[in-house]
């Protein structure tokens, strides 16, 4: 379930603008706005050039964030990595 | 001279947008936006020097016409993620076609909804599919829902729940009680690739799906702007293609849209001064009341010629359903109308 | 169209036609002090219609439309064809136009600097901003805000106030009769009168501001005020506005700038002093 691959926008595709509670981020290929709080901007900045799968940007969060108590990680990133493809703001690679 | 003369003439660039006089200016941007071409027009004059809020009104709508664009395509994009688990193939169509095709009449076009074509044997997946990739049904009630499938050339409409833009699903170009029954398998199999990946009709079938939307398809409202896009379409791949013509003339035979074809060429060459071969640039007594319906407009904006409207709206119901369904079909909807329990539902 | 008229508000060049003498007559009277501007080409067409031609006479009805047109709207009649016009140039702005990005919204300025009071109708904010404009505030509308992406300046849309029910005596008291339009009794929203901007707002309606203060009003309740955030702020404009996804980039621009560099509020209040209070306590603060 985990093991579903994504891949993130290029590089110039996103505006990504914090404001306060909330992240604007605004997709150019799309011309659409989306309004989204963490753990969004965190995973969408997590997963750099190459493909990755929610077990890896789970590691990769742990590692720069707390996590204790979070409850399965791996899972919540992979539902959120759908709910981020369905906005198309990462494709399934 | 008319406004929507005047539209015509500044289009086919026969009139110097530089002479207008601003009593003009009111009657070509209301008419242009009447025909949902006034960002045509603005691209078209781009480069000439115009009273400064005219200059201005026409930048806003370039402007607004690179973003409309770029939605309209990534609607195509996300019907492809959709479509592409199922390996479902599908040809885009009409105006998100030409703008992902890069074609020349796609500069500031309109877009509405996403229209794609699909192999009849497909379209129950591809209904799936899509509905599981958020679309939903535009609600509607069971007698329109089984006209549509059974009858009209397309699913019901499909509407994005949360980007909130339609698609309609073809499989053939023309209603199926239509009484011309063009090929969509042939339509499928030849389709070409853009540079982005999508598929999109050939040039001749491109050319023949235009002119029967123009002509076969309905009462010819937004008739200015399909004709256009003719124009545009022809002249292009004429350019690059010097058989074009000849290949058009036996695609539209075996798709049984000679007619159509022809005349679509001919009314191009006539409001938009198309340059049509021999054997296209014939005189048919019957275009000028295609003509005087493409033109129908007052300065204001409003359709005029009420009769002649009328007689079109019936050759469009009487191009599409056999008379006994067409009676049943109008004695519904005027049903419907008059029933004050059905209020609140849209009409056709 | 039998009968017609131009009417100049802020960047808009409306024509509006009309198969009645009555409405025209009306805006000519309300708008007697806008520029009409016929040499300049006009960006927006409305036109109140009859449906059938004999609907001129029988039962006369004005149906709303021009560039654009709200299929299966219900039509008002003849008595409140003012009222029809009036939200004609209200629809042909809202759907059409591209130059800025638009908010529902009623804006007031003092200087170079103005605040926008965002808000739905019912929120009070037209009423607000009336009263502020017959203070020391130069009104530059009560409908619409126009925001230029580029440089994020306000730009002013001062049409005629549409004052509803108990604003009308309000205002009525601390006005010249003759910037009054008729009264519009028994319409869809209530008792209506047009409020003509006084002489200032009219000639200084070219003039931008910068946009330095964004409250949120709501009618009703005790004095209240709550600073919003840049996020909620964000959101609540998107929602007022009817042309950000027109716009694409710019809009996005346009707005993630207002709410970094504007202080926003939700204000709440009872009655217009104490309104008009809270403005000018915030407006206080903000320029310090």
């Amino acid at each position: 379930m985990g093991d579903r691959r994504y891949r993130a926008a290029p590089p110039e595709a996103l505006r990504v603008e914090p404001l306060g509670q909330l992240t604007a981020i605004f997709d150019r290929r799309s011309v659409q706005t989306h309004l989204v709080v963490t753990p969004m901007p965190e995973i969408l900045a997590a997963m750099g050039a190459e493909p990755c799968d929610a077990e890896m940007l789970a590691a990769r969060l742990a590692a720069d964030f707390d996590l204790e108590g979070e409850g399965d990680v791996c899972a919540i990133v992979a539902e959120r990595l759908r709910e981020l493809a369905e906005l198309g703001l990462v494709t399934p690679a | 001279m008319s406004a929507i003369e005047t539209l015509v003439d500044l289009l086919a660039g026969r009139r110097d947008p530089e002479a207008l006089n601003p009593g003009e200016w009111d009657g070509v941007i209301g008419v242009a936006r009447a025909e949902a071409m006034l960002a045509t027009l603005a691209k078209r004059l781009a480069d000439a020097a115009l009273p400064e809020p005219v200059a201005q009104l026409l930048a806003d709508q370039r402007r607004a016409a690179e973003v409309a664009t770029k939605q309209a395509l990534w609607e195509a994009e996300m019907a492809r993620r959709a479509l592409a688990p199922e390996r479902i193939e599908f040809v885009l169509l009409k105006g998100t076609a030409y703008a992902a095709a890069d074609l020349s009449c796609s500069a500031g076009r309109q877009i509405g909804d996403l229209d794609i074509l699909v192999g009849r044997q497909d379209l129950g997946r591809a209904e799936n599919a899509l509905l599981k990739a958020g679309w939903e049904w535009v609600k509607s009630d069971p007698y329109d829902d089984a006209y549509y499938r059974e009858h009209m050339h397309e699913l019901p409409p499909l509407i994005h729940k949360s980007r909130d833009r339609m698609i309609d699903v073809h499989h053939t170009i023309l209603p199926r009680t239509h009484r011309k029954t063009p090929d969509p398998l042939a339509m499928l199999a030849d389709a070409v690739p853009t540079a982005d990946g999508f598929a999109v009709l050939c040039p001749t079938d491109m050319a023949c799906h235009c002119a029967a939307h123009l002509l076969a398809d309905g009462d010819l409202q937004g008739g200015l702007r399909n004709l256009w896009d003719y124009h545009r379409l022809a002249g292009e791949f004429a350019a690059a293609d010097p058989g074009f013509w000849g290949k058009l003339d036996g695609r539209a035979d075996q798709h049984g849209l000679r007619g159509e074809v022809h005349r679509a060429a001919r009314l191009a060459r006539d409001l938009y001064g198309a340059a049509l071969p021999s054997g296209w640039d014939r005189h048919d007594p019957t275009d000028r009341w295609f003509r005087r319906r493409l033109l129908a407009r007052d300065d204001w904006g409003r359709p005029t010629d009420f009769l002649l409207q009328q007689a079109f709206y019936v050759r469009s119901h009487w191009l599409r359903m056999p008379l006994a369904m067409l009676a049943r079909h109008l004695w519904t909807k005027w049903r419907k109308g008059h029933n004050p329990a059905s209020k609140g539902t849209s009409s056709a | 169209m039998r009968h017609s008229t131009r009417i100049a508000v802020g960047p808009v060049q409306f024509r509006v036609g009309s198969d009645w003498a009555e409405p025209i007559a009306a805006l000519d009277r309300l708008y007697a002090n806008y520029s009409k501007h016929e040499d300049r080409p006009a960006d927006a067409t409305v036109r109140l219609f009859a449906a059938r031609p004999w609907r001129r006479w029988l039962r006369p009805s004005v149906h709303i439309g021009g560039d654009y047109v709200v299929p299966d709207a219900l039509p008002l009649p003849l008595s409140m064809g003012l009222l029809a016009a009036e939200m004609g140039m209200n629809l042909q702005v809202a759907l059409g136009w591209r130059r800025h990005l638009l908010l529902h919204a009623s804006a007031v300025a003092k200087g170079a600097r103005a605040v926008i009071l965002s808000g739905a109708s019912g929120s009070g904010k037209s009423t607000l901003a009336a009263l502020l404009g017959e203070g020391d505030w130069r009104l530059m509308g009560d409908e619409f805000t126009l925001l230029a992406p580029e440089s994020g300046e306000a730009f002013a849309f001062p049409r005629a106030v549409s004052l509803k029910n108990e604003a009308i005596a309000e205002l009525a008291s601390r006005v010249d009769p003759a910037r009054l339009g008729p009264l519009l009794a028994g319409t869809p929203k209530g008792d209506i009168r047009h409020l003509v901007p006084c002489a200032e707002a009219i000639d200084r309606m070219d003039e931008a501001a910068r946009p330095s203060l964004l409250l949120f009003p709501r009618f009703g309740g005790d004095a209240a005020v709550e600073p919003m955030g840049e996020g909620e702020a964000f959101v609540r404009l998107t929602e007022a506005s009817t042309n950000y996804i027109a716009l694409g980039e710019a809009g996005f621009d346009a707005l993630t700038r207002l709410v970094r560099e504007v202080p926003a509020f939700a204000i709440a209040y009872p009655d217009s002093a104490s309104g008009m209070a809270l403005v000018e306590q915030l407006w206080a603060e903000a320029a310090r």
